[in-house]
């Protein structure tokens, strides 16, 4: 297939771009094969670069004013004669951005439309954008491999030697989904994993996401186990899973499923692991929503903040109709569930729902960041993607290093992307793609010096503590920053960030004066970088999970 | 917890633990107390309910308050906010306008101010005559003068117009108004209530201007409701705060229910109109309701603060409720129920008027000068009856009452404490912090927002575990101290130069500096220790997993979260290990409601936990 194919008309004059916020731009459209542009015609200025593969969805109207009957009354019949034919395109992008161009010319419009449709289905990974994209100042195979699966197990070992690093999986034979090297118990061999790798949906055996090290507590996860209709066992599953529990400890299976739905699945061959066959594991059920249901709440909330002007209390009403930040708070809750046995029960936990890639990663994703500093970095938040962590971010506004701008451009990229990060739905196709050899990271990109300053939280200090949320619906809210993004004008905030970039780095710029001359005068003191090292240098680690966290809280600044 | 905060009390069934008293207060706690013996509940019950209700002026919190300052310091305090001296700033008097002396000793309105500003043009006979035609003879006076432009914002009662009545010299009033700003040929008349209501009004003999009558104007309802629905909005809010472990719908659909944020949204609304008619027209605006000291009240001020800066710093917050509230008689005793009255009378028009600010600072983050934490504790003094600046119902019971000779000034008090409540984005050199404020009109329903720093400002656990206000406070300050260490050392240094004595001195300075990090750091990490979550934990394991949807309630029950305040709770912290908390901590500083009383009066008894 050729590009060459798909664009009908490759430019087209004298096009109008609306944008809602923003001025009215008429100026040449071009179609590219990954990019729609407009460049107003005097200055030649580009007025749009949009990736094609962040458009959504298409609507095409137009007009054949030669059609139309002017009104008896005052029309010459001149009027008639002058018309052409026209339409108007309205772009819906991924991004929540609506874009509208209105294009001269019935046939033109119709061209340009079918061109967009075509061009942002192309389906063959391939012939994406990050295949083509090619930025100066990368190199090709920079910022691949920032997180191996080596390098978590190099940290869990330095803590532990209960576990392994397993290749089992290495030619993706037990299981398609997962990466070639896994962490599993270290007491039980691969043979085992591998059986029960046939034993859970998918193959996506119980592996670990996350050891806590403070209490030597684990955080796993799998796909549903296939007990079906017979209530089928497997003696590696269990074997696997009991390992991980010393005699007489508990552990807990978070299913984020409802226990009917969980019932349910036995019918088509799933299920949920029974008391019976793993005695020590006690179930807790959490329903969270997925697919489509959680789609269309996504798009329903995004429709309600479209909406020209609603009154109050439609808008409340909508929000709420839009069940939207009741899937946040459940997500978030369950998290909290996990991240609360781990810490304060002592308790390991596995989670998992049916296929174990939705949901599932949310809540061991989102439970992590609750509980280990390290994923609160730039750089360990690297590893970990959903967009609805900024409730975190909001509670706890130093704790995080990355602020929403880089969850902003995640997200983005998530869905379009001129690099290969996000490309595929696994290891396995990724390494059949060579996305890793033929596409930029997005990391490499972000990581860049410059770049990164801006996805930097200015406020960051490092918290060495577990940040428990509240979950309260007072306490959650829309994330209007993404939500709204196109819709309000964020000036007025943005200012806000640049005064507190502002103070902060006046301070931590007189730390450096201030310090270099003590230098000066022979005092032994050292240069620090920065007010946040600073402060976490000086960080008094207190006891973890004692009883006096709770009441040194009460006396704490509001 | 003040008598005067107390709203409600409520005896509960007998349980075997005891008899519970559920207290809610009007700063939005709710304190739930179990007493053993229910004789002894009783007791409590009865006296609680006395307390709560004074009848008398002298019964209230104020005139027995003593923080110790001399009586010179207590005038000084008085000072502090001086409305001759703001409506100087403003700008007059001058070409168009004067002082009037026609309500000196009350005798035109008894719920005005002596000193009234009016048109030059408007003579004695204008101001009685117009007075007549007006609901508590509360005649058209100047709030706000746009020095710029000669536009102006008046405010008045409502008209005694029923179905045909006429007054010339209402007329001629309204007429000298628009004289009072040459460069407009009308004025723009608001009646801030719903056009029904307004009708309504006329049946009665009242009701609203007739534009056929006056020459020049420009009439325009907007819709806010009166104080009895809005205390029945807030009423049903507060239910909704009140939820145990709500669901997301239970509060999205509660809020909405309660039409509180669109009430909100209506004053809001009418402001913005009022200050986009002066600033951007340069048109005169006559504000009224019925009487014209609730809603005329809400929406002066919310337009003064969009168009004029000062509003915005501290001082000029204290005079802006000065002016458009205490000295234009809001019937303060009457609406926050300080004596025993007409419950009927009770509505929250200030809570109202201080949310919309809050709302405001949402969206302008670098405009005000002061923070949250201000706005709170103005909103706790106006029912505490801690400072007599809120007593009564207007200036002139204030005089009769001596209030100024026998209580303490509130302003004062939060001038003292300045440095609690500073925003740290604030500076005066900010394009925010220059003239009018340009709100998003439409779409804007979604940046109202519920304000749970004040409604459930209680629940601890539901707000940011750190705050960003505070943490920028300590950057500033310690960035400033750092500048002024340079200045020192760099002088040392060049001192240094001519001789080589100095370093010992310089040794010990850089160790205060080395303590003073110290000290907000531990702050820092004590706002990210893990809360009652504990408590939750310690139920956890008695609980079957089995139990299912109902472990829910292992996450944060709303009841583990209701403790009291920490700004109220002892403020020292064991494990830290940093004497000197307080003196850096905003929580400290006496700035906290009622803690000031805490060593004068049994009635400042802190529940600490």
């Amino acid at each position: 297939m050729e590009f060459s194919e798909l664009i009908k008309t490759a430019t087209v004059e004298d096009v109008l771009l609306s944008r809602p916020g923003l001025p009215a731009v008429r100026g040449t459209l071009c179609i590219t094969s990954h990019h729609l542009l407009l460049s107003s015609c005097p200055r030649g200025d580009l007025e749009l670069w949009l990736l094609i593969r962040n458009v959504d969805a298409v609507e095409k109207r137009v007009q054949n004013l030669g059609w139309y009957q002017p009104p008896r009354t005052g029309g010459s019949l001149r009027d008639t004669r002058v018309s052409g034919s026209s339409g108007t395109i309205t772009l819906r992008c991924k991004d929540l951005k609506v874009l509208q161009l209105e294009i001269p010319g019935m046939e033109e419009c119709l061209n340009v439309a079918s061109s967009i449709e075509a061009l942002s289905s192309v389906d063959s990974v391939m012939m994406m954008y990050p295949f083509f994209y090619r930025p100066p100042s990368l190199r090709l195979q920079q910022g691949w491999h920032l997180c191996p699966p080596e390098r978590h197990f190099q940290q869990v070992a330095s803590q532990t030697s209960q576990w392994r690093l397993s290749t089992v999986n290495r030619d993706f034979s037990a299981c398609p989904s997962y990466p070639p090297a896994v962490i599993v118990p270290a007491a039980v061999g691969d043979d085992t994993v591998a059986k029960a790798a046939r034993f859970r949906q998918g193959g996506r055996f119980p592996v670990l996401s996350y050891f806590h090290p403070k209490n030597g507590t684990a955080l796993l996860r799998s796909s549903q186990p296939l007990t079906g209709p017979n209530r089928r066992r497997c003696r590696e599953d269990e074997k696997l899973l009991g390992t991980i529990l010393a005699e007489g400890e508990r552990g807990f299976v978070i299913d984020t499923r409802s226990a009917q739905a969980a019932r349910q699945a036995r019918m088509s061959g799933g299920g949920t692991e029974p008391k019976s066959s793993y005695p020590q594991w006690r179930r807790l059920h959490r329903a969270l929503e997925r697919g489509r249901p959680l789609q269309e709440s996504f798009a329903k909330l995004v429709e309600a903040c479209g909406e020209p002007a609603p009154s109050m209390e439609r808008w409340l009403g909508r929000l709420d109709g839009s069940r939207w930040l009741s899937h946040v708070k459940a997500a978030l809750s369950t998290a909290c569930l996990a991240a609360q046995c781990l810490d304060r029960e002592g308790c390991s936990v596995l989670v998992h729902g049916a296929e174990g890639t939705d949901t599932t990663l949310l809540v061991t994703a989102l439970a992590q960041l609750i509980l280990d500093p390290a994923c609160r970095t730039l750089e360990g938040f690297q590893g970990l993607l959903e967009r609805e962590w900024i409730e975190l971010s909001r509670q706890f506004p130093f704790s995080l290093e990355f602020g929403e701008q880089l969850l902003l451009t995640l997200f983005d990229n998530a869905y379009a992307s001129a690099y290969g990060t996000f490309l595929c739905n696994n290891e396995r196709e990724r390494s059949l793609c060579k996305v890793k050899e033929s596409t930029h990271s997005l990391w490499a990109w972000l990581n860049q010096p410059e770049e990164k300053q801006k996805y930097l939280n200015p406020l960051y200090s490092h918290n060495p503590l577990v940040i428990w949320p509240s979950v309260e619906p007072q306490s959650i809210q829309l994330w209007q920053g993404f939500f709204l993004r196109w819709i309000r004008p964020s000036q007025h905030l943005d200012e806000a960030w640049v005064e507190i970039r502002r103070l902060v780095e006046g301070n931590s710029s007189s730390i450096k004066e201030g310090n270099s001359s003590s230098i000066k005068e022979g005092n032994s003191s050292s240069t620090k970088e920065s007010t946040g090292k600073r402060l976490s240098q000086s960080l008094p680690e207190p006891p973890a999970g004692t009883e006096n966290d709770a009441e040194a809280w009460t006396a704490g600044t509001r | 917890v003040l008598h005067s905060q107390i709203a409600s009390i409520e005896k509960q069934a007998t349980t075997a633990t005891g008899c519970p008293l559920l207290i809610r207060c009007k700063n939005f706690q709710v304190i739930h107390l179990v007493i053993p013996q229910e004789r002894d509940c009783h007791d409590v019950y009865i006296s609680l309910i006395r307390l709560a209700r004074p009848v008398k002026y002298e019964e209230l919190y104020c005139f027995s308050f003593n923080p110790k300052l001399d009586k010179e310091e207590r005038e000084q305090g008085w000072k502090l906010v001086d409305l001759n001296e703001e409506y100087n700033r403003m700008g007059v008097p001058n070409n168009y306008w004067q002082i009037s002396d026609v309500n000196r000793d009350y005798g035109v309105c008894d719920s005005y101010p002596t000193e009234v500003y009016v048109p030059k043009s408007a003579t004695a006979h204008i101001i009685v005559g117009s007075s007549k035609f007006r609901s508590r003879r509360r005649f058209p006076a100047l709030s706000y003068y746009c020095k710029g432009n000669n536009a102006s914002i008046c405010r008045s009662s409502q008209p005694l117009s029923g179905f045909s009545a006429r007054c010339l010299e209402d007329e001629q009033m309204l007429q000298a108004i628009r004289k009072a700003n040459p460069g407009s040929d009308f004025i723009y008349v608001v009646d801030t209530r719903p056009k029904l209501n307004a009708m309504a009004n006329r049946a009665a003999g009242k009701g609203y201007e007739n534009e056929d009558n006056y020459s020049n104007i420009k009439f325009q309802f907007i819709g806010i409701e009166n104080i009895h629905v809005m205390r029945n909005s807030l009423q049903k809010m507060l239910e909704v705060c009140e939820l145990k472990s709500p669901s997301m719908s239970d509060f999205l659909w509660g809020l909405e229910n309660s039409g509180w944020l669109k009430h909100i949204k209506a004053i809001m609304d009418a402001g913005i109109f009022i200050a986009k008619a002066v600033a951007e027209e340069g048109v005169s605006v006559l504000v009224h309701c019925s009487d014209g000291w609730d809603r005329t009240a809400q929406v002066c001020s919310v337009a003064s603060l969009l168009l004029d800066p000062y509003y915005r710093t501290m001082k000029g917050f204290m005079v802006l409720i000065e002016k458009d509230w205490v000295s234009f008689g809001h019937k303060f005793n009457h609406r926050y129920g300080n004596l025993d009255g007409d419950p009927k009378e009770i509505s929250p028009v200030i809570d109202q008027f201080i949310e919309c600010v809050w709302q405001l600072m949402e969206q302008f983050p670098c405009a005000f000068e002061f923070n949250e934490r201000f706005l709170i504790h103005i909103q706790h003094h106006i029912y505490s009856c801690q400072f007599g600046n809120f007593l009564c119902n207007s200036q002139k019971e204030r005089r009769e009452l001596k209030i100024k000779e026998r209580t303490y000034s509130l302003w004062a008090h939060l001038w003292k404490n300045r440095a609690d409540y500073l925003n740290p984005l604030y500076r005066s050199d900010h394009s925010q912090t220059q003239g009018t404020l340009h709100p998003q009109i439409a779409p804007c329903n979604f940046l109202y927002k519920f304000w749970s720093g004040m409604y459930n400002r209680f629940e601890k656990g539901l707000h940011p575990r750190q705050s960003v206000t505070d943490y920028l406070m300590a950057v500033k300050e310690e960035t400033q101290q750092l500048e002024e260490e340079l200045e020192v050392l760099q002088e040392r240094l060049a001192n240094l130069q001519k001789s080589q004595s100095g370093n010992n001195k310089v040794k010990s300075k850089q160790q205060d500096q080395n303590k003073q990090f110290g000290l907000y750091t531990s702050n820092n990490s004590l706002a990210n220790t893990p809360q009652e979550y504990s408590n939750d934990l310690k139920s956890f394991p008695s609980r079957s997993p089995s139990q299912g949807d109902e472990d829910s309630a292992l996450i944060l029950t709303q009841d583990n979260l209701k403790s009291s305040d920490p700004d109220l709770s002892a403020n020292s912290d064991q494990e830290s290990g940093v004497e000197d908390l307080s003196c850096r901590s905003p929580s400290g500083g006496g700035c906290l409601p009622s803690e000031d009383s805490g060593k004068d009066s049994d009635e400042a008894v802190f529940l600490a936990g």
